[in-house]
């Protein structure tokens, strides 16, 4: 058995409030294996963003328990789940003065002292997450000075300093081009394979999470499903995925065509 | 970091320019003091004319301390407000606290007809001003608190403190209409703010009341640094949103409720001093923030007093002016400047 750091139970997600309550996904088991890249994929609207907001605890499951390492999410003291599980979200950061070296610098929160004092061991953190994601030769610009791409990458070396086994990002490739895409995925590969972190990411890029993802987990309208691309493909899974006649899946190359 | 020399330098010069306003502050008014007195008079030695000691002692150092205390105490909640509803526009004023106070005020100033008489002499004692203009921004606190506590949404919260203050201020109006014109001046006197009168004891109170709020500041920096990202990443990072939240809000409603309640509303002190802070150091990090915020709030209004005894003349133009022509050309400088008003 691999070990894994995230697993779910029977979760259902959806919304609750006073008068309903709205489910949006049944029966959700999924595995986060240590040390693998996973894409999350699925059409719009079938419930990605909130199984990420549920499997980090931004929403409250309707049924079922996330786990992390074996211990439910609930559990845990909000400070002590950020050293477990860091997020790069797609939203835009509020209007402010900080540079991407102090963006990185706050993933370091859960570890400084009330005043946020940073150690030496801060410091080689934060320089460590820099190098790895390489964008040291912009640290000190100001965070609206850079691109859509360099922003992306400034989030991801924060997430990397705050020293996570799991970092879970949200269609972290949206507004980028093709170019910036790859560099971006590729990024995340490196940082699995170098560092044994678990990465989980959700995406509409499916041919490129086939190229480059260990596994995937693929949420269809009736199942939710989790294997190794290639395995997703002798399976005929993705030919489930979108109900529109003019796209099909061409298993041989592993992309959709338009009829 | 070549930043920490930079900043170190401008906190001295900040720290010599207040120092240099309280000197000049003190030495102005309409009656003449030569210099050497004033310092005579500062080092507790005994003056050449008893009357400059009176002037020195009962009128001209408190009315410098209430000025201090008015710029750390809104810099520092407009800071407070800024970040926390990640809003450029934010303050205290935004939250409805100067208008509950305002309420509370004009209740007492131009109600005083419907009260029994009693009551309205009761009220109408320099304290009872106090209590009421507490007890009106109080009350709009704990109203915003509750409505808090429903919406999650911190712009809702931002758009009901905004219709708490169309409200209060619409009752004031209704009360205006129906008072005499001798309420009304008295009233429009309170409203126009004013930081001289204050006695030691009250200037005593005010500074216990600062303190209070600006310790609870301080220990919100390291989540303020946090929520700069935002209310999804700062949880992230184990940040207590909710008990974040509720230290701002008391923090708050202390500095501005007290304040608005001694000297009456200040506008735009809140607003404009965080962003000349960011201006001047370049910096969304809070720890220097808070202390040049503070720093640069005393500095300010201790240059709008100056400005207002209008120096050379016998006229005191009242404070909450002064500051208004220099705050809202800054603000709007500042929004012409910088289109995203980071």
């Amino acid at each position: 058995m691999q070990k894994k750091v995230l697993h779910t139970t029977n979760l259902t997600i959806g919304y609750k409030n006073k008068s309903n309550t709205t489910t949006i996904a049944k029966n959700l088991n999924i595995n986060l294996p240590a040390g693998k890249l996973i894409g999350l994929i699925g059409a719009n609207g079938i419930g990605k963003s909130t199984l990420l907001k549920t499997i980090t605890g931004i929403l409250k499951p309707l049924e079922g328990k996330v786990f992390m390492n074996e211990k439910s999410i609930e559990d845990f003291k909000p400070e002590d789940l950020s050293k477990e599980l860091s997020i790069v979200l797609t939203e835009h950061l509020p209007p402010s003065n900080l540079t991407v070296y102090e963006i990185v610098a706050l993933g370091r929160q859960p570890y400084t002292n009330w005043l946020g004092k940073l150690t030496s061991e801060d410091k080689n953190k934060i320089d460590e997450a820099i190098s790895l994601t390489e964008i040291n030769s912009f640290q000190h610009k100001k965070h609206y000075e850079i691109s859509d791409g360099q922003l992306q990458k400034t989030l991801i070396a924060r997430a990397l300093a705050q020293d996570t086994n799991l970092i879970i990002l949200d269609e972290p490739t949206t507004h980028l081009d093709l170019v910036h895409k790859v560099t971006l995925l590729k990024l995340l590969q490196k940082l699995t394979h170098e560092t044994g972190k678990t990465i989980l990411y959700s995406t509409h890029d499916i041919d490129l999470a086939i190229q480059l993802c260990d596994e995937m987990i693929v949420i269809t309208e009736n199942e939710i499903l989790q294997n190794q691309p290639c395995k997703l493909i002798e399976d005929g899974v993705f030919n489930t995925i979108f109900k529109n006649e003019n796209i099909q899946f061409d298993a041989s190359h592993g992309k959709f065509n338009i009829k | 970091m070549p930043n920490s020399k930079k900043h170190f330098i401008l906190f001295i010069a900040l720290l010599v320019s207040l120092v240099l306003l309280f000197f000049v502050n003190i030495s102005l008014g309409s009656v003449t003091i030569p210099n050497e007195e004033i310092i005579k008079g500062i080092f507790s030695q005994k003056m050449n004319k008893e009357s400059w000691e009176i002037i020195l002692y009962n009128f001209r150092l408190p009315k410098a301390f209430t000025a201090i205390l008015v710029g750390m105490a809104l810099s520092i909640s407009g800071l407070l407000m800024q970040t926390l509803f990640r809003n450029p526009l934010a303050g205290p004023y935004v939250l409805g606290l100067s208008s509950g106070a305002s309420l509370g005020v004009a209740f007492v100033i131009l109600g005083a007809g419907i009260l029994p008489s009693f009551l309205s002499d009761l009220f109408l004692t320099s304290y009872g001003i106090v209590v009421a203009s507490g007890l009106g921004s109080a009350l709009v606190l704990m109203a915003v608190l509750l409505v808090s506590k429903k919406l999650k949404d911190t712009m809702a919260i931002l758009i009901v403190g905004l219709m708490f203050g169309s409200f209060t201020s619409a009752i004031v109006s209704v009360l205006t209409y129906f008072s005499t014109a001798e309420q009304l001046q008295k009233f429009t006197f309170w409203s126009l703010g004013s930081l001289a009168n204050l006695s030691w004891n009250e200037v005593s109170l005010l500074a216990l009341l600062t303190f209070i709020g600006l310790s609870i500041s301080f220990l919100v920096i390291k989540p303020l640094d946090a929520l700069l990202l935002g209310e999804k990443y700062a949880s992230s990072l184990g940040i207590n949103f909710k008990r974040t939240r509720i230290l701002i809000i008391i923090a708050t409603s202390i500095l501005a409720g007290s304040i608005t309640a001694f000297v009456g509303p200040i506008a735009f002190i809140g607003l404009a001093v965080p962003h000349m802070a960011r201006l001047i150091f370049q910096t969304s990090n809070h720890f220097t923030l808070f202390w040049s915020t503070i720093l640069l709030g005393a500095i300010i209004l201790l240059f709008c007093d100056i400005i207002a005894q209008l120096p050379g003349s016998d006229l005191t133009l009242p404070i909450n002016a002064i500051t208004s022509m220099i705050g809202a050309p800054i603000v709007i400088w500042l929004l012409v400047r910088k289109r995203s008003f980071n």
